[in-house]
């Protein structure tokens, strides 16, 4: 039981880390419960798709069709990543403003929720159908472990659902004013970390072969799959070895993602400043 | 305008132009899963050249070829085939795992 515990609570908690962030980067912001709710919903729904037919989808592209989902649906998470820093770029401000003075919730507006949502269900789908597979595979072997088993897997499930309570929370002790800049960085870290994690993905499926060397190894400092390396992984996209492409996709993300806030930023004046002048 | 559309595009140029010097680097070295145990659980590898391995799965589960060392996540269906591509490796010896069954799916990756 502990075993298949530790094993969902690995690939739960990078979706609850994940979520956190959703959660606190959208503070404030009204009807968020039930975008963040329909993310989790239809993830759950396309792991169990994606687990059913594993085989289907491992058989597409001359067998690099796992490879190839998985890179798509995380530059696809990347782009809407990229979407909610840019349109925070240009509203932030005012929102954080409002939300300080009013102390109320704000309304949703033109809000890309629906950006973050894909992003949570896209979450959700990648570890959730890696469970599924993992748990039927348990449940098909039957046996008296499987009730065992199974039970663990759900408090592997109610252990990641710590973790996203515990990253929302922790956010939340960031100062108001100061929130929505650090959830942004965030963003943009866990975004540029999709975006390597997305080249490993096409490498791995035979595509992008070029600047495959590893180009430097910190696994003797910080292994990447001790708690804290996996922990950084999934946050900023650490990798004890990284390659030269993923390199490359990294920088590129976090230099693409400042350069469109930065431009985003300058078309919206900063907001208040003649009100809070007089 | 696309960031990653340019990425692809030089990507699979780049491709093109490597890929047939991958494909003189031998054939995939065959292992096979069964009863969540691989076979050979030694496989060997040339140092700092790609590798490929052929897993096949003849358990009737699925299975993750797992391995933090090596950066690879591939599943293979129960009864499927999957090619595991390594890039190249400095010498050494890469754990890996069969992520669903690790009690007892164990193996390594030895380059030389």
């Amino acid at each position: 039981m502990l075993a298949t515990l530790l094993i969902v609570f690995r690939e739960v908690i990078e979706a609850g880390l994940i979520v956190g962030i959703v959660l606190a980067a959208t503070k404030g912001v009204a009807g968020r419960a039930w975008w963040v709710s329909l993310g989790v919903a239809s993830g759950l729904i396309g792991a169990a798709f994606v687990a059913g037919f594993a085989g289907e989808i491992a058989g597409l592209f001359q067998g690099a069709g796992q490879e190839i989902f998985d890179a798509s649906i995380l530059l696809f998470a990347v782009v809407m990543l990229t979407w909610h820093n840019v349109w925070m770029a240009g509203h932030g401000r005012a929102m954080a403003r409002e939300m300080k003075q009013v102390g109320a919730q704000v309304s949703a507006g033109e809000r890309p929720m629906a950006a973050l949502a894909i992003v949570v269900g896209i979450a959700v789908l990648r570890e959730g159908s890696e469970v599924v597979l993992f748990l039927y595979g348990i449940a098909s072997q039957g046996g008296t472990s499987s009730v065992a088993m199974l039970t663990g897997g759900m408090l592997g499930v109610l252990a990641g659902a710590a973790v996203t309570a515990l990253m929302y929370f922790g956010l939340l002790a960031i100062p108001a004013h100061r929130l929505f800049g650090v959830t942004a960085g965030l963003i943009t870290l866990l975004a540029a970390g999709m975006a390597a994690q997305a080249v490993l993905f096409l490498q791995q499926g035979g595509y992008l072969e070029f600047l495959t060397r590893t180009v430097w190894d910190t696994s003797w400092i910080l292994p990447q799959d001790s708690i804290v390396g996996r922990l950084l992984h999934t946050l900023v996209g650490y990798n004890d070895t990284p390659n030269g492409a993923q390199l490359v996709a990294y920088s590129a993300t976090v230099a693409v993602i400042l350069a469109l806030t930065r431009f985003e930023r300058a078309r919206h004046p900063r907001p208040g400043m003649v009100r809070r002048a007089a | 305008m696309n960031p990653w559309l340019h990425w692809l595009t030089g990507g699979a140029l780049a491709a093109a132009l490597i890929l047939p010097a991958l494909a003189e680097n031998g054939a995939p070295v065959p292992v096979v899963l069964k009863d969540h145990r691989f076979s050979p659980t030694e496989i060997h590898v040339r140092a700092n050249a790609p590798a490929q391995i052929l897993l096949t799965n003849s358990d009737s589960t699925a299975e993750e070829f797992d391995s933090s060392a090596l950066h690879i996540e591939k599943v293979v269906p129960g009864g499927g085939k999957g090619i595991v591509r390594l890039a190249p490796l400095a010498p050494g010896r890469y754990h890996f795992m069969g992520e669903y069954h690790s009690h007892t799916a164990q193996g390594v990756v030895i380059a030389e």
